[in-house]
């Protein structure tokens, strides 16, 4: 081709143009990538909005949670009243109701508003003894209980107020709704503003949050995920234990040894399926194969985890399956050529090389199975569970609950309270996916090799 | 080509491969057809040809590297000392520990050097301490040419020495488990010429020990290294004989055509 006969005389014509003006063709390009520009930002924007109103109206629902209402004053146990037979015979001792430990406390907090020289105004003692929690007793009977030494001294006590009272504190409980509510009285609110402002009633962080059993529907002030967090924490080491090494040897079956051909490809399309079915449809399949066919408990975390298992290994067997392929062929090459074996190739060198991704994947199918929650309804997590489960392995088969299952559990019940309760929930739960997600990319990094 | 190695004369008869009407399919594609090789010991054989033409195929089908492709049919007989490698009874991880192999592009593992060299070995079970390991380790980089860049950095990544290192590695590795033959597949495609000397060079110092087959596409490569060539040419073997005599008294038309650069 000579340099004066152009291949095509039109892409000479624009050439005699200036070139600090933009041609039409140009502008409109130009135009096209700045629209384009424009929707992939606002769609950030968007996405960014959506976490900032998701995040504050969690945090903004949910933090008040972590803390409490609580009433503190020294009570004095009284043995006639809580030792009848006067031998500290644990017999005995249990024979005293959580009704005597109330009338106690109710007493010494009527010592304790004397003592502060406070006037109580016009509430009746029965509507004073209701500002103390109804599992306030309990807690303390449990404490007599353990320590039966305790009886005939005076000790000093830290228990929860009512609901109602810490609800008003939390800004849930106005003087005019309570006079509308038989639970509280805007007498009983006044009252607790001058206990707080004598110190008997103060805001403290609230533990038991996180430590203590769910409640009934009347004291959500007592609420806790601590069984919640033990099934989660069981369920996942259950999935953990037998997801990832089936995942693991799926995958290197699957991507090494098997044979390519129609058997395997419908395999394949169907482990792809599998990750895209709904996860209810794995709860009915628990259901009907670990509790009616193979007789498991209900409600225990071994049947959750293994529900949870068959959902997740899909979601573990495709990352490592793309982690695997992701493996350069020159290592395998240079593996066999040195006369190793496929185990060992696969083993030493191909394993190691794929880990981050495995390790990547199994997390992020671990965090999906942590907040799956209808799969878990269907085999009946959703139970109410006061009793912490035992030590594992035992303790797998105990009832329990689970993170996702209490904060639906919480957002169906009637009490106000219920609702700081489950945004607080979601923050725990939150912070269990942040920490998984942390430590998947800690692996990623750690295991990553340049080769 | 005034290369003086040229002259070289193969001065050992034992041979150590013989392949006899050997036929490669992939699927339906007939790869190689009908080759009659022999590999003589202690002398570099270089396989020449355009690409495609089935050398570096041929080359993996002698330590049965083929068996990783599912489509991959191997007939006719290729023998090493006699005995049949394709033989059912033939597992190919001894094969392959016989039967050395450098590839193409320098693969060291992403272990240290010393890991690199010592793979073979260890999972062959060539050694019984660490001291005979490190003695096994130190003589096949020296062997290489590598020990004195690398003597004092062992546990160092092999991923992070530069490219020729890095096949000179490869190569320390393939010996280090004491091969009769090293299969050598373009092993100095990705090198510049520099690393190319070095690797040349060491390939003719290894001819003492083994018996060395090189497959490349510089024909000036193969005059330099080699003492016997076979010319293949869209699957069959064109010609095959002293590498002195294919490159300057060659037989068959095509092969002049192509060691003078008209057809490739």
């Amino acid at each position: 081709m000579t340099a004066s006969a152009p291949l095509n005389p039109r892409a000479h014509h624009d050439t005699r143009a200036s070139l600090l003006v933009q041609d039409p063709r140009t502008k409109a390009r130009n135009a096209t990538e700045k629209r384009f520009r424009a929707y992939g930002l606002s769609a950030i924007v968007l996405a960014l909005l959506a976490l900032v109103w998701l995040l504050i109206s969690i945090f903004g629902n949910g933090l008040p949670a972590f803390k409490q209402s609580f009433i503190t004053m020294p009570v004095t146990l009284d043995a006639a009243l809580l030792d009848k037979g006067g031998k500290r015979d644990p017999a005995d001792l249990a024979k005293a109701t959580t009704i005597a430990y109330g009338k106690l406390l109710a007493s010494a907090l009527q010592a304790e508003i004397a003592a502060k020289g406070i006037d109580i105004g016009a509430i009746k003692p029965k509507d004073l003894a209701k500002m103390i929690s109804e599992e306030s007793p309990a807690t303390l009977r449990n404490r007599v209980l353990a320590d039966p030494a305790l009886i005939g001294t005076t000790v000093q006590v830290t228990v929860l107020a009512s609901g109602r009272i810490d609800g008003y504190y939390k800004g849930r409980v106005t003087m005019e709704s309570a006079a509308l509510d038989k639970n509280t009285s805007p007498e009983q609110l006044a009252l607790a503003d001058k206990l707080k402002t004598a110190g008997v009633l103060s805001m403290q962080v609230n533990p038991g949050f996180l430590t203590m059993p769910d409640a009934s529907d009347k004291r959500p002030e007592a609420a806790g995920l601590g069984v919640a967090i033990m099934g989660s924490i069981y369920m996942m080491l259950v999935v953990l234990v037998l997801a990832l090494p089936i995942g693991v040897a799926a995958s290197v079956y699957l991507e090494e040894f098997a044979p390519k051909n129609k058997i395997t490809d419908l395999i394949e399309v169907n482990i792809a399926n599998l990750a895209a079915v709904p996860s209810i449809v794995y709860g009915i399949l628990g259901l009907s194969i670990f509790i009616n066919f193979a007789g498991l408990p209900q409600s225990a975390p071994i049947v959750g985890g293994l529900v949870l298992t068959l959902m997740t290994l899909p979601r573990i067997i495709i990352p490592t399956r793309a982690a695997l392929k992701a493996v350069p062929p020159s290592i395998r090459d240079a593996a066999l050529g040195v006369g190793a074996s496929r185990l060992q190739t696969i083993t030493h060198h191909v394993l190691p090389l794929a880990m981050p991704g495995i390790l990547t994947g199994t997390i992020i199918g671990l965090a999906q199975a942590l907040g799956e929650t209808a799969p878990l309804l269907l085999i009946g997590m959703v139970a109410f569970v006061r009793d912490f489960p035992g030590a594992p392995p035992e303790g797998l088969f105990d009832p329990a609950s689970a993170l996702p299952v209490q904060i639906y559990n919480w957002t169906q019940r009637g009490d106000p309270g219920f609702v700081e309760r489950a945004s607080g929930a979601i923050i725990v739960l939150l912070v269990f996916l942040i920490a998984m997600n942390a430590v998947a990319i800690y692996f990623r990094r750690k295991f990553e090799r340049r080769w | 080509m005034k290369d003086q190695r040229l002259e070289t004369r193969v001065d050992t008869q034992t041979i150590k491969i013989e392949a006899r009407k050997a036929q490669v399919y992939y699927g339906t594609n007939h790869a190689i057809k009908d080759v009659d090789v022999d590999i003589m010991d202690k002398t570099v054989t270089a396989f020449i040809g355009p690409s495609g033409c089935g050398k570096s195929t041929f080359l993996r089908c002698l330590n049965r590297m083929n068996d990783t492709i599912p489509s991959c049919r191997v007939e006719g007989s290729i023998t090493l000392e006699g005995e049949s490698i394709y033989d059912p009874r033939v597992d190919p991880v001894q094969l392959r520990a016989r039967i050395g192999m450098v590839f193409q592009k320098p693969n060291p593992f992403p272990k240290s050097i010393y890991d690199n060299v010592a793979y073979g070995p260890k999972i062959h079970g060539l050694t019984r301490n660490k001291a005979e390991l490190d003695a096994i380790v130190e003589s096949c980089l020296r062997k290489a040419a590598l020990w004195n860049e690398v003597q004092d950095r062992l546990n160092a990544p092999g991923t992070g020495l530069s490219g020729g290192q890095q096949q000179r590695l490869c190569i320390a590795r393939a010996i280090a488990t004491s091969p009769e033959v090293l299969l050598m597949d373009e092993p100095c495609s990705a090198l510049d010429p520099i690393a190319t000397a070095q690797v040349e060079e060491l390939i003719d110092e290894l001819r003492s020990q083994f018996s060395v087959v090189i497959v490349t596409h510089s024909m000036q490569q193969a005059a330099r290294v080699s003492q016997r060539t076979a010319f293949f040419h869209l699957g069959n073997l064109v010609e095959f004989g002293e590498t002195g005599q294919i490159f300057t008294n060659p037989k068959d038309p095509r092969t002049e055509s192509y060691i003078s650069g008209r057809i490739g």
